[in-house]
């Protein structure tokens, strides 16, 4: 019998984590939802596999309970799924956090150089003018 | 309509009471008189304080029809576990999808309703989207190659539903379902 | 003596139900993570889940072996079995709706095309941000 509980333990433990890396993989929330959804299904699992080693029945409306916070749960999350624009759902790198205010930073120049230049009058343009411009 | 319209309401969620008062008595594990009560009472407060929409349920039952239903339905779900644990485990191999939609039938949200549950438990499909008024049911077939193609995998749909009809279903509405009768 | 074989037929049987409910959640983690697509990942979430779960159920009415708590495992599974499709079929809506879906994986999209048909007879046109990446 103890063989048996090692074995399914090592199985439940291995499924839960990988649905866990799914879940902070998952490019949106529904990928996240289906993963946890599965993590408590394995809780019911492990529960269960504990009430059958030890012969309790006291343990058996706890099964009940997670099934239906399992359920409910993964239905709230669909029912009011909405859009998530592209690279929401991910934790960015601290590299990309430096490289994306590089960028903002040098929009914002642009921006408020392009504002000069058109009060004076489109003399000069920064980065090169436009296409079939003819400059006198 | 009738002119005492909290009787004509009870009447028609009779089912709905007698079938939550039973999962209470489930929950709890004991049939005493008290369990049952309490089950009378909380399921009448549910169904008269919830507005839930009647089932509409004119088939009749037939229990040489319930029967091969679930006997075909349990093999199918232990096939189908396994065949999605092979898919998953193998290495190397991915599985390529597809969307279907399939035309059934009846004309019944119940029957609708249980042949998606149905289809979505057993191999290979999954209900993506249902539209109940021209009765589509649209799938997600995990491997068209293990399916044995989309046309073999719309088939089997068509079955389930046609045993589905033939479990619960009147004459009538096999008839409309262009369902013979079978002796 | 025949009541102890009986008990240990029934610890026997109730091991190998254990043990092929463990495995399918097993299996099921490892489908949610190597599946391509969300759709799916929510087949690796329904079909083996609701099996392994029935299968450990099983195994553990097995080993209670008394009346009370043995209805309320039947139960968890009956619910188990009626929700588990409601729930893939709603994250399934959503994601078609939210455009998580992506066509070009799929052999045959017949929802897609539909969809952009009804769009086209209600709207005149076809649907510029439709459901598509």
């Amino acid at each position: 019998m103890t063989a048996v509980v090692v074995v399914c333990g090592v199985l439940l433990t291995v499924g839960a984590v990988l649905a866990v890396i799914r879940a902070e993989k998952g490019p949106s929330m529904l990928d996240r939802t289906i993963a946890l959804d599965i993590v408590v299904t394995t809780m019911i699992a492990a529960v269960a596999l504990y009430a059958a080693i030890e012969r309790r029945t006291d343990v058996v409306p706890v099964l009940v309970v997670l099934s239906l916070v399992g359920f409910v749960g993964s239905v709230t999350i669909a029912r009011f799924a909405a859009v998530e624009p592209e690279g929401e759902g991910r934790v960015r790198t601290r590299e990309e956090i430096a490289a994306e205010a590089e960028r903002m930073r040098a929009e914002d120049e642009a921006e408020g150089s392009r504002r000069t230049g058109r009060r004076e009058g489109y003399d000069e343009h920064h980065g090169g003018g436009a296409e079939g411009e003819v400059r006198s | 309509m009738s002119l005492h319209p909290r009787r004509h309401r009870w009447r028609t969620q009779w089912a709905t009471v007698v079938w939550l008062t039973v999962v209470w008595v489930f929950l709890w594990g004991d049939l005493s008189v008290g369990n049952v009560l309490a089950g009378l009472l909380i399921a009448l407060a549910v169904t008269t304080g919830l507005r839930m929409a009647p089932i509409d349920f004119h088939g009749r039952f037939r229990p040489l029809g319930f029967l091969h239903l679930l006997g075909r339905f349990a093999v199918d779900l232990v096939k189908a576990s396994f065949e999605v644990s092979i898919i998953a485990i193998r290495p190397r191999y991915v599985p390529h999808g597809a969307v279907i939609g399939v035309q059934l039938r009846s004309h019944s949200d119940l029957y609708l309703t249980m042949t998606a549950e149905l289809s979505s438990l057993v191999p290979g499909s999954l209900v993506v989207e249902a539209h109940r008024l021209t009765g589509m049911l649209y799938l997600h077939v995990l491997d068209v190659r293990q399916s044995g193609g989309i046309e073999a995998a719309r088939q089997a749909v068509l079955d389930q539903e046609e045993r589905v009809l033939r479990a619960f279903a009147s004459d009538e509405e096999l008839a409309a379902a262009g369902l013979g009768v079978r002796a | 003596m025949t009541q102890d074989q009986w008990t240990t037929v029934a610890d026997v049987a109730s091991a190998v139900c254990l043990l092929g409910g463990a495995f399918l959640a097993f299996a099921a983690g490892v489908g949610v993570l190597r599946f391509p697509d969300l759709l799916a990942r929510m087949h690796a979430g329904t079909k083996p889940q609701v099996l392994g779960l029935a299968l450990v159920l099983i195994g553990l009415a097995l080993r209670l072996r008394s009346g009370g708590a043995v209805w309320a495992l039947v139960l968890v599974a009956v619910f188990q079995m009626l929700t588990a499709p409601v729930a893939a079929h709603m994250v399934g809506r959503a994601g078609y709706r939210t455009g998580k879906v992506r066509s070009d994986l799929l052999v045959v999209d017949e929802l897609t095309q539909d969809q952009e048909r009804a769009q086209v007879r209600d709207h005149g046109r076809p649907d510029d941000d439709g459901p598509r990446d």
